[in-house]
């Protein structure tokens, strides 16, 4: 019953399986960022206090929510990388590392365009701001520390470490408009309890979240079977993927 | 001839610092840089004294973590440069255990003649004597935590090339929190309210990472000596 | 669609800077992720032609 599960240790499966997913991942993820892009955009109503600007919470939350579970991801592939030497963990994470990289950007870059005319800064040093650019720099610094070894193999233990010994940020991120006084909001979906958000407004959040997370794994799909040729090139499966 | 763990750590321990000692200029170098970091901000800024004080903890800070930056790249490098860090991880003693010991002789030669030698620092830039005790107990903790950050870091980077840049770019993130809760504490001593928040919160990441560093550390070892 | 919603209530100039930046990512993640795989299969297949003619030549 559990062969499914297994088999994701096997290089030539995930990368047959990956190969398959991606169009579905995309199609779907085209669909629910079609219906959150034009719910949000044009339906929803307007916000009492923050009027049409709070719509950039349907580009900025998701690329936030993605940041973080992508690097959760990385640790967690890492680990298995790590603890079991399954070499599809490495893999993952570093496919992901790049994605996430470029969702933190996003969330700040989103971020500081909402900020603005919200809190009349583009910047603040303050905790949720502050622990996210630390999430980019340990982005980078993963895959700076991947790269720079010679034996991929040592780079992706090495890398797997630092991913792992990063994901402490991870919490701090999440936990630190509880944990301080911060200018930034505190958590209105992700939390116990009920949303803090009337429907009309939460559910283009939910489909743009669900958008982005279709996006990341067809694009993490995509990246895999990249990684996987790569790590596999003596291999006699690639030597038949690479036919096709 | 078999060793206890206690008497593996003593030795290994007075075996750093033996070396150590050896080159008085090496020990003292990140202190002169500590010193001369400290000066540029004044110099830079040429504020009184009395505004001084008012970044001193942040400036303070900041040397304190960049000179502490430039000894960690010694930690592990002589030693596995010239083999001597394999045979002790094949020894037959614990390899956490031998990396404790480094870690702690280096943070006694670099973390805490960091702080013995911070009084002076904050003199020059304006911190009342009245703030001392704090200045120093928070620099102590912080010290000791970035010792074990790098002893990540170094284990991660031991024989890369631009490994120093990577280090600090490795070791930096993760010691914002220090240098964010260090300098807040430095500064409530220095207006007189009370710092205990920032020295609990200080003394609890010294505590958490002091608890697992070894572990990580040690699995950054087996990975570059493999 | 009238001219209020390209405006966004005067937010305009935050509001699709904002989206587009989005978009921007997301673009180059799709753009990304196909140059890595391009690239490796390229890689995948110098190599099995270097193996092959090894091969060949023994």
């Amino acid at each position: 019953m559990w062969t499914w599960f297994y088999k994701l240790a096997s290089p030539p499966h995930v990368f047959r399986v990956a190969a398959a997913f991606v169009p579905w991942l995309l199609g779907l993820a085209a669909l629910a960022l079609g219906y959150g892009l034009i719910d949000g955009l044009a339906i929803a109503p307007l916000d009492y206090q923050q009027g049409d600007a709070f719509r950039m919470i349907y580009v900025h939350v998701p690329s936030a929510l993605l940041s973080l579970t992508i690097y959760t991801v990385m640790a967690a592939a890492s680990a298995v990388a790590l603890i079991w030497r399954i070499k599809v963990g490495h893999a993952v994470a570093a496919a992901s590392a790049p994605i996430g990289a470029s969702f933190t950007l996003a969330a700040l870059v989103t971020g500081s365009l909402w900020g603005r005319p919200m809190w009349g800064t583009y910047w603040a040093w303050d905790p949720r701001l502050t622990s996210e650019l630390i999430l980019l720099f340990l982005y980078v610094g993963v895959m700076s520390l991947r790269s720079a070894f010679e034996d991929p193999a040592r780079g992706d233990r090495a890398a797997a470490l630092l991913a792992v010994v990063g994901v402490v940020n991870v919490p701090i991120v999440h936990f630190s408009v509880v944990w301080w006084n911060s200018l930034h909001q505190g958590a209105t979906v992700v939390r116990l309890g009920a949303p803090k958000m009337p429907g009309s407004m939460l559910w283009p959040l939910l489909a743009m979240w669900l958008g982005f997370m279709l996006f990341y794994g067809a694009v993490l799909c995509m990246r895999l079977q990249g990684e996987l040729l790569n790590r596999e090139r003596q291999a006699l499966w690639v030597r038949e993927a690479i036919k096709s | 001839m078999t060793v206890g763990g206690w008497e593996a750590f003593l030795l290994i321990v007075r075996r750093e610092l033996v070396l150590s000692f050896r080159r008085p200029e090496q020990l003292l170098q990140p202190l002169v840089f500590f010193l001369i970091v400290t000066t540029l901000f004044p110099l830079g800024l040429s504020l009184q004294l009395s505004l001084l004080r008012d970044i001193s903890p942040g400036v303070l800070w900041t040397a304190a973590l960049l000179s502490s930056l430039l000894s960690l790249d010694a930690l592990f490098k002589s030693d596995a440069d010239d083999g001597t860090l394999e045979q002790l991880s094949l020894s037959g003693q614990s390899l956490t255990l031998i990396v404790v010991a480094k870690t702690c002789a280096h943070w006694l030669v670099s973390g805490a003649a960091l702080v013995v030698v911070s009084p002076i620092v904050a003199t020059a830039l304006g911190i009342p004597v009245a703030a001392f005790a704090t200045m120093m107990l928070s620099l102590a903790l912080g010290t000791v935590t970035l010792s074990w950050l790098g002893a990540i870091g170094a284990g991660l980077t031991i024989g890369l090339r631009r490994g120093n840049v990577l280090l600090s770019l490795i070791v930096l993130p993760l010691a914002t929190p220090l240098l964010i809760f260090g300098a807040a504490a430095t500064e409530r001593a220095i207006s007189g309210s009370s710092a205990v928040g920032a020295m609990y919160f200080l003394a609890s990441v010294c505590v958490f990472t002091c608890t697992l560093a070894p572990l990580a550390a040690t699995a950054a070892l087996r990975i570059t000596l493999e | 669609m009238s001219s209020g919603f390209w405006s966004m209530g005067g937010y305009a100039r935050y509001v699709w800077p904002c989206f587009g930046f989005a978009g921007v990512v997301l673009a180059w993640n799709l753009w990304s992720a196909r140059r890595v795989v391009a690239a490796a299969r390229l890689r995948a297949r110098r190599a099995l032609e270097m193996a092959l003619a090894e091969d060949a030549s023994r």
